[in-house]
């Protein structure tokens, strides 16, 4: 098949939960390729002889390669190549912002002067690994013979996965500590089940488990296990405690009952199941009108969950324009569906309660785009004059988390940035003590899951040298002049 | 899984349970507490730890069963199990030797205030216990905290023991008595606490109150928890549970208490309803 040829291929439509249907279940909205649909979409890739989708991935999957083998319907084959390079495709799959990664650069794309015309990588990446899941033919791989080495891995999130998949191939012994009951972090306590099942996660879990990984849920580092002695017992450690802290909005009024934290909603709504109340004993307060404050993929989760809970009507308030929305396209477009009112240009400046201290309404002030600030986003500036009351039964506040500092509160000699982060080595994630290494949201902020596997796996290989060779101090040359080998 | 080792009667809906938890054990300081979940579709319940026995490794809770959560778990027996134990959270007490401390527990409030008085009498306080309940019935841990004492004084709203009063009637009658209190641990109900610390505050006592809102994660991720001291959010799981009694705004704390009263009793119904199909079949 020549490239004109690929090219006159259309996009493969992804099947999907029709809205009115999905709003009244938890299911997952996009239902997958058929291996007929994967193998179409996959002959749409027309084999660049630079493979710009490759140098766009954080973790350099052989994309070309995997949709090669896809086209053939050697599916085995290409679930092994993206293995080599990320041990979580079921999620990265659905959850990675692939348009600003793998699919921004794709040439065909670009053909069609249309990034929304990419080839879907992402939807035959997450084909691959259902179909891997599904036929059950995950491969366990062989692991080296035992070093004798152990690590700790405080937090269960993508980047101490990643870490814990690593370390374990390379003959150590890995134990993960996670402060909560489940692992996966926000895999599991964040982003919701229509995006991404809790199922995938619990499966990669085990998986790890399988390998040798050992997990202690109910563990927080800092308090159940003092960080000296982890330093004492474990010949290396890997941060990957995340960037679990509220921020909430500083206006009056925010304490009132039905405000919620994104994450206090998200929680009690995943983690704890209070869409199963009272069969799970965890409640929900279940509005008639609930209004999200925020423009990120954590604001269109809160919005999109509020109608599974059976909201009649579920607002979004954000200060910026559409343009400048940060959540992915396809979240802003699934929340469009579904009904989420996005009212743009519109800023919350205090919440008013009733005599019961339940909120009843935002005060809102309308705003207008003025001159690009720091980040080249155009600024908005208030409308004089334009206060009005919007009436609510409860508020979702998804404007960003911090760190959690319980990590470094209680473990002084870790260097921290001014925003309380984790500095690290960017080239091996060693933090300021030896023997420490760090990654994913306590080093980036709020960033990605597949940024955050990427740091993990940054940090393994460095880990790796590091216990193997007791260097410290020149890692990273040493770790690079390994990789350019590799 | 932590199992149950034993359980014995307090009081009417208060027991007492003995929990294996041997990395708690260790650690846990006077102040903090666990978060436990009873079954797995059980919510997470935070419970002060009121002893422990290092060697043992177990640590006691005392619990009232006010709901769904604390009624299932009383209908558990010794060698059943509970599902997780998370902990020690929050931050342990500030104990110094303050010379006069007065240890005020209000109801099932002496249990978390056990640990905090051993710890203020091994600090060479001069320690006056003050155990305060509606009815006789209802005071717990007297001996406990006797032998921690220099001085026990207990009041009950009716008087059916100890002297007739409130605890803020009993913080009253010793300080008129004369002689300095250099500071005062309250816990108990919100009230209790809001009361005690509007009067230490006239007498210009320093005060330590321990807050009990509604908790999730109890790890400072959630927020569920906040609380307003000194007119700033705190988060009372990580920056608490205990704070300075004259700045914590009482009223928000009992208002966000009870957010979810009608979905509690929705729980507790559910779940009576279920327990009675369990003995019907
Ligand atoms: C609602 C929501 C939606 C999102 N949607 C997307 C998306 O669509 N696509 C995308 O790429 N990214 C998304 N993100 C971001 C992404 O989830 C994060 O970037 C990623 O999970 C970070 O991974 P991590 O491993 O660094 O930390 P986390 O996933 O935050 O995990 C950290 C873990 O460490 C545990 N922990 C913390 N402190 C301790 C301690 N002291 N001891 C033991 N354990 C501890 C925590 O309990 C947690 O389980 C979303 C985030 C949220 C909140
Ligand atoms: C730091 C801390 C320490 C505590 N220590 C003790 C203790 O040692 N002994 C004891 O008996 N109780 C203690 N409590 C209170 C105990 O957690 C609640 O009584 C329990 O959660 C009630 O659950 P339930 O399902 O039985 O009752 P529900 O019917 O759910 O609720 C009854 C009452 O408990 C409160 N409550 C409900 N859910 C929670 C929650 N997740 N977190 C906190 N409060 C909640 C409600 O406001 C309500 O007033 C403590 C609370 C905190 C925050
Ligand atoms: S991991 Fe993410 S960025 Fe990389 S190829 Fe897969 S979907 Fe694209
Ligand atoms: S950039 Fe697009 S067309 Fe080129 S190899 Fe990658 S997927 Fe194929
Ligand atoms: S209980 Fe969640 S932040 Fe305190």
């Amino acid at each position: 098949m020549d490239a004109k040829e690929r090219l006159a291929i259309p996009p493969q439509p992804m099947p999907e939960q029709p809205p009115a249907e999905r709003i009244r279940n938890l299911k997952e909205v996009p239902l997958g390729y058929s291996p007929e649909a994967a193998m179409a979409e996959a002959r749409r890739c027309v084999r660049c002889k630079r493979p710009f989708c490759t140098e766009g991935c954080p973790v350099g999957i052989d994309i070309p390669g995997f949709l090669e083998a896809v086209e053939n319907g050697d599916f085995a084959a290409g679930i092994r190549i993206i293995r080599k390079r990320n041990a979580l495709p079921a999620v990265c799959g659905r959850v990675c912002p692939q348009e600003q990664q793998c699919q921004l650069a794709c040439t065909v794309g670009k053909f069609h002067h249309d990034p929304t015309r990419s080839v879907g990588i992402g939807r035959i990446e997450r084909f691959l690994a259902d179909w891997e899941r599904t036929t059950g033919s995950q491969e366990i791989p062989e692991k080296a013979p035992p070093t004798g080495r152990r690590v700790a891995v405080v937090g269960s999130g993508p980047a101490g996965l990643t870490v814990a998949g690593d370390l374990i191939l390379l003959g150590h012994e890995v134990t993960v500590f996670e402060a909560l009951h489940r692992a996966g972090g926000v895999l599991v306590y964040g982003i919701p089940e229509f995006r991404l099942p809790k199922e995938i996660v619990r499966r990669e879990t085990e998986y790890l488990q399988r390998l040798g990984v050992e997990f202690r849920m109910d563990s927080v580092v800092g308090r159940t296990y003092p960080m000296e002695e982890i330093l004492e017992k474990y010949d290396s450690v890997f941060i990957g405690s995340g960037a679990g802290l509220p921020k909430f909005m500083g206006v009056p009024g925010e304490n009132l009952l039905g405000v919620y934290s994104a994450n206090e909603y998200l929680t009690r709504a995943n983690l704890m199941k209070a869409y199963d109340f009272p069969a799970n004993d965890t409640p929900i307060f279940r509005g008639r009108k609930i209004i999200t404050v925020g423009g990120g993929n954590v604001a269109m989760d809160c919005a999109r969950t509020a109608l599974r809970m059976g909201a009649e009507r579920s607002l979004i308030v954000y200060r910026r324009s559409e343009a400048e929305l940060p959540a992915r396209i396809e979240e802003v477009h699934h929340a469009k569906e579904e009904g989420v009112e996005f009212h743009l240009l519109e800023a919350p400046l205090g919440l008013i309660g009733d005599e019961k201290g339940w909120v009843r309404g935002m005060r809102i002030e309308r705003m207008e785009l003025g001159e690009p600030d720091s980040s080249g986003r155009r600024r908005p500036v208030p409308i004089k004059g334009s206060e009005f009351v919007e009436e609510t039964d409860a508020v979702l506040v998804a404007i960003g988390n911090s760190p959690n500092p319980l990590i470094a509160s209680s473990f002084p000699e870790i260097e921290t940035s001014r925003w309380g982060g984790i500095v690290v080595n960017e080239a091996t994630g060693q933090t300021s003590v030896k023997g420490v290494f760090a990654g994913g949201d306590i080093v980036l902020g709020a960033a990605t899951v597949i940024l955050a596997m990427g740091q993990g796996r940054i940090a393994a290989r460095a880990m790796h040298a590091y216990m193997m060779t007791g260097r410290w101090d020149d890692l990273d040359r040493m770790v690079s002049a390994e990789g350019g080998a590799q | 899984m932590n199992r149950l080792l034993a359980k014995d009667r307090l009081g009417p809906d208060v027991y007492r349970y003995v929990v294996e938890a041997p990395e708690i054990a260790v650690r846990r300081k006077p102040g903090q507490f666990v978060i436990v979940r009873i079954c797995e579709t059980g919510e997470r319940v935070p419970l002060t730890i009121a002893d422990a026995d290092p060697r043992k490794g177990t640590v006691t809770l005392i619990v009232q069963s006010v709901g769904k959560s604390t009624r299932q778990m009383s209908l558990m027996e010794p060698g059943d199990a509970l599902c997780g134990v998370a902990g020690p959270l929050g931050r342990p007490t500030h104990i110094e030797r303050f010379g006069t401390v007065i240890s005020c527990g209000g109801g099932i409030g002496a249990a978390p205030l056990h640990p905090i008085t051993q710890a203020l009498h091994e600090a060479g306080n001069r320690v006056i216990t003050l155990l305060c309940a509606r009815t006789a019935d209802l005071l717990i841990m007297v001996d406990e905290m006797e032998a921690l004492s220099d001085e026990l004084v207990i009041m009950t709203d009716d008087g059916s023991r100890g002297v007739k009063g409130l605890s803020t009637d009993g913080i009253r009658m010793i300080v008129d008595r004369g002689g300095k209190v250099d500071h005062v641990f309250a816990i108990g109900p919100p009230v209790m606490m809001k009361f005690v610390s509007r009067l230490t505050g006239e007498l210009g006592i320093p005060t330590t109150v321990s807050l009990n809102p509604i908790m999730i994660d109890g790890t400072g991720m959630c927020g569920c928890c906040r609380v307003t001291v000194g007119g700033e959010t705190k988060f009372a799981c990580v920056d608490g549970p205990e704070f300075d009694g004259h700045a914590v705004d009482f009223d928000e704390l009992m208002t966000r208490l009870g957010a979810y009263r009608d979905s509690e009793k929705k729980a507790l119904e559910h779940w009576e309803g279920e327990c009675r199909l369990g003995e019907v079949m």
